[in-house]
């Protein structure tokens, strides 16, 4: 019975959209670790892990899984955020990359940040509208933290680059 | 319930919260938006990360307390931050400089906690580093960018590291909460650092052309809670909501 209520509630969670990215929902993303259901107290404990320490999406995140949850009743319902493992942008699905780029921010490439980073070595990312690697880094932070700015060369269209972490 | 090593954890997130502070400062002000958005984006990252330690202090020590307690409850003296993050930001140059040598120790820093025997600041540090990197990059290219840039750049950000170089020996330094918890396996032995420190700010302002100050007389005692006259400015600014009307919420 909680098997199948834990399939349920999985697929309920796809549901609740990423605040700042509202394409991509929490499970796309990678934000949900684990459900697990706690016998003892009757409670569902949904784990949660933040993209960046800083992010302010995730109180708005932990309140949207309780109200998703809540008029699918789903009730009493424990949302817990956890740092480990790091979050990394390896976590999302091809599909939810295809996604970003349709809207017009550029996937992040795969395999996390390296040291080259440290170094100031930048990787060539392609226009998400144009294809073209013609692109320059305007700056290493964004429109939210996860995101840096660029500009196509060809195009000129200015546009979002997800990063790797 | 007494939590062990709580200053240990108190000096991380105070140096943090501090600087998040700091930065935010220039929130509106920053010399291009680019910028306004980067220092507001690391100063986001800071406080995040200083949030998350000061929960798990609240986990620990289990007294009912939130985050905000510690935060916007404490006064000057039971800071435990280094005194490089509360001297005032300057001018552009002396804001990054100060982003630069901070970010230098603190990725080093990082990656040396990621070996602690504390399970819950070796996931702080993995999860953190990341973040970091990001930071240390974007004051490595402003570095060279004024280094090379104008005489006037060139000027303000030799005068910014000559102003800044007296508290970066601090950072290399531990208190005696630092020594205890090294020597419990738990904390990093910031002395251990400097070498690696030393090595790398060489290498970026040799390329910037600037020149390494001399290793004066180090100011400490910040993770001591012997502060300059800059935190209770700060402090004042911060906590000023909370003490004026307590238990208020967003």
């Amino acid at each position: 019975m909680v098997e199948v209520e834990a399939d349920l509630i999985w697929e309920y969670l796809k549901m609740v959209e990423d605040p700042e990215i509202p394409i991509l929902n929490v499970i796309e993303m990678g934000i949900v670790r684990d459900l697990t259901w706690d016998e003892g107290n009757k409670k569902w404990h949904v784990v949660i892990t933040p993209t960046y320490s800083g992010c302010p999406a995730m109180k708005a995140i932990e309140e949207d899984i309780i109200e998703v949850l809540a008029e699918l009743q789903v009730k009493n319902v424990v949302v817990d955020t956890v740092l480990s493992p790091p979050w990394t942008t390896d976590w999302m699905t091809d599909e939810a990359r295809e996604k970003l780029r349709s809207t017009g921010i550029a996937p992040p490439e795969k395999g996390s940040a390296d040291k080259g980073l440290l170094m100031g070595k930048v990787k060539d990312i392609a226009c998400p509208r144009c294809s073209s690697t013609n692109t320059i880094m305007v700056s290493q932070f964004g429109t939210t933290a996860c995101k840096a700015l660029y500009k196509c060369g060809d195009c000129l269209e200015p546009f979002d680059y997800f990063k790797c972490i | 319930m007494l939590m062990e090593h709580k200053e240990y954890y108190l000096t991380i997130a105070d140096t943090l919260l501090v600087l998040g502070q700091r930065l935010s400062e220039w929130c509106g002000h920053g010399p291009a938006i680019e910028e306004d958005i980067a220092l507001s984006n690391v100063a986001l990252d800071y406080i995040g990360q200083a949030t998350s330690l000061y929960k798990e202090i609240a986990l620990k020590e289990n007294l009912g307390k939130s985050e905000d307690d510690y935060a916007f409850l404490r006064d000057a003296w039971e800071y435990r931050n280094a005194l490089i993050v509360e001297i005032t930001n300057g001018d552009y140059a002396k804001t990054i400089a100060r982003q630069f040598v901070f970010s230098t120790w603190y990725y080093h820093f990082l990656e040396a906690l990621e070996k602690s025997s504390d399970t819950f600041l070796q996931g702080f540090a993995q999860k953190s580093i990341k973040e970091v990197r990001y930071h240390f990059q974007h004051s490595r290219d402003w570095i060279l960018r004024m280094g090379g840039g104008t005489e006037e750049s060139h000027r303000r950000l030799q005068n910014a590291m000559n102003e800044l170089w007296e508290f970066t020996g601090e950072l290399m330094t531990n208190s005696v909460h630092e020594v205890d918890a090294i020597s419990k396996g738990i904390g990093v032995d910031n002395v251990t650092l400097k070498d690696t420190f030393d090595r790398i700010v060489s290498a970026v302002f040799q390329e910037a052309n600037v020149s390494v100050p001399a290793d004066v007389w180090m100011q400490k005692g910040g993770k001591e809670g012997k502060h300059s006259e800059h935190l209770g400015f700060i402090l004042a600014e911060m906590q000023f909501l909370q003490r004026a009307y307590p238990n208020s919420k967003w």
